[in-house]
């Protein structure tokens, strides 16, 4: 229920600063959709959505598998072998997302280049690599905390009955640890979607950047970057939805 | 018996200690246990018996002296062949009962499905507890969970098992169906160590019964002695103290 509370009260909201509002306030018929204009300009804002998503479930996969590949260390039992899982969560989580999509954007191509890798690399994969590499270090520090929730006595029961580390990993933690570390993995899957609109500063035309663009071409900043919002919270509330339809799934599954 | 050659004890500890950080909690064990013994450890709580059967599970390491089990050190076991029961049971919750006790035989020992199936059942028999083995171990009794664990380790054929409180956990109507199974197990000649304050249970399967204290390994008797006439004033004390209720 407090789920559905909120996105009802930022609507009531909505609703409220448009009805209380001085006449000329608003002006719908920039995205009416009854009108050819806003049909066109409505058409044009919501083919973002594509981009938006492609961008980010190509990110979140991709965080997800770099986030485990680098969770997995933490738990060897050199120092070694845990000190790159250190680094690499320490460092990649200092860079604020912004900063490292103009460096994988316009700087990564140069380093390519002078090793003699003649990539390009364009706004939709520049916009992937950044989400995902910036949302690893998190995605990692998930797995870890959510390996490590699992009772140390598990582990050991797996190694007495003759299983490898890995096996154990495999056949035994990883299994426990998915039921704790997908709730905040979900979480980290909104923040992608809605960190996907720092694509826009790179050119490529998902939601945001098509807002932007329109609000250049027909001033009515307010109408389109409300729309805009509503955009990013049906993305949102669909993916809190199934979220608790997987959890209510594995509840069900675990005291079948 | 195969592998009755491969040393000439089934455990051998000599001068074994261990600390944590600056705690002793293992001083200069020595202790030799034969093929087929049955040897009770107890003692007060902190007295290292615990850490005495980890170590030997290859759980712990220690710092000082030589761990051999049938001649070989402890991480030379083949895998799976020292058992191990827990307190606390330590069965894998998103598992089936069936799938608990086949997932070592398969993955450890590459056992076909089928014949590590059979092999489940067979041992699910003699636990008594065949019918449960469709269902989750949180949906079991603690009785019936512990006797579970204690199939999934027979199923990896152990030359030893060891038990470390296994009947703590449990409610009082639930120990009997354990130590039942348990003694089978001794009836059928398998090496066996557990720490226990069951005595009822060590009068009438242990072949000797050690005693810990502060570290230390103080006295291994025979029951008809550490019962009649313990050596040391400790031990003494601490079977007054447990045999009292």
């Amino acid at each position: 229920m407090t789920k559905i509370r909120l996105p009802l009260a930022l609507l009531s909201l909505f609703a409220l600063t448009a009805c209380s509002a001085p006449p000329g306030t608003w002006g719908w018929y920039v995205i009416d959709p009854s009108t050819p204009a806003g049909w066109t300009n409505i058409t044009f804002l919501l083919r973002g959505f594509s981009a938006t998503i492609q961008i980010s479930v190509l990110a979140a996969v991709a965080s997800i598998i770099i986030g485990l590949l680098v969770a997995l260390p933490a738990f060897a039992r050199s120092r070694w072998l845990r000190l790159p899982n250190r680094i690499y969560v320490e460092f990649i989580r200092a860079i604020p997302l912004l900063p490292m999509l103009f460096w994988v954007f316009y700087g990564l191509p140069v380093v390519l280049r002078s090793i003699g890798l003649d990539v390009n690399i364009d706004p939709f994969w520049g916009a992937v690599i950044t989400l995902a590499v910036s949302d690893s270090a998190f995605t990692a520090e998930i797995f870890r905390s959510g390996i490590q929730a699992v009772p140390r006595g598990q582990a050991e029961a797996a190694q007495t009955i003759g299983l490898t580390r890995a096996q154990a990993m495999r056949y035994v933690i990883l299994p426990q640890a998915v039921r704790r570390i997908l709730p905040p993995l979900a979480n980290q899957f909104i923040y992608i979607v809605k960190m996907s609109a720092f694509a826009s500063v790179i050119g490529m035309a998902e939601l945001t950047r098509r807002a932007n663009e329109l609000v250049v071409t027909e001033y009515r900043p307010l109408e389109i970057y409300t729309l805009l919002i509503l955009e990013y919270l049906v993305l949102v509330l669909i993916i809190s939805a199934g979220v608790r339809w997987l959890e209510r799934k594995m509840n069900a599954d675990e005291s079948r | 018996m195969a592998n009755i050659n491969q040393g000439k004890h089934a455990v051998t500890m000599a001068q074994v200690s261990k600390w944590y950080d600056d705690f002793q909690v293992l001083r200069d064990i020595t202790l030799t246990v034969d093929h087929g013994e049955k040897l009770v450890i107890c003692g007060p709580s902190g007295s290292g018996k615990s850490t005495v059967v980890r170590l030997l599970a290859g759980l712990e390491t220690h710092q000082e002296g030589t761990i051999k089990l049938y001649g070989q050190p402890v991480d030379a076991q083949g895998r799976g062949d020292v058992g191990m029961v827990f307190q606390q049971f330590n069965l894998f919750p998103h598992l089936s009962v069936l799938d608990n006790l086949i997932l070592g035989p398969m993955r450890a020992l590459g056992m076909p499905r089928q014949e590590a199936r059979d092999r489940a059942m067979a041992y699910l028999e003699r636990v008594r507890i065949p019918e449960q083995a469709g269902k989750r171990p949180g949906q079991l009794s603690g009785g019936q969970q512990q006797r579970v664990a204690i199939a999934r380790s027979l199923c990896m054929d152990p030359k030893l098992m060891l038990f470390d409180e296994p009947t703590s956990a449990l409610d009082p109507e639930m120990i009997a169906e354990v130590l039942d199974v348990m003694e089978d197990l001794a009836r059928d000649g398998m090496t066996m160590i557990c720490v226990t304050h069951e005595m009822g249970f060590a009068r009438r399967v242990a072949d000797r019964i050690a005693f810990m204290d502060a570290g230390e390994m103080v006295e291994v008797d025979p029951p008809e002695i550490a019962f009649s006439a313990p050596k040391s004033a400790r031990f003494a004390q601490f079977l007054d103290k447990i045999l009292k209720h």
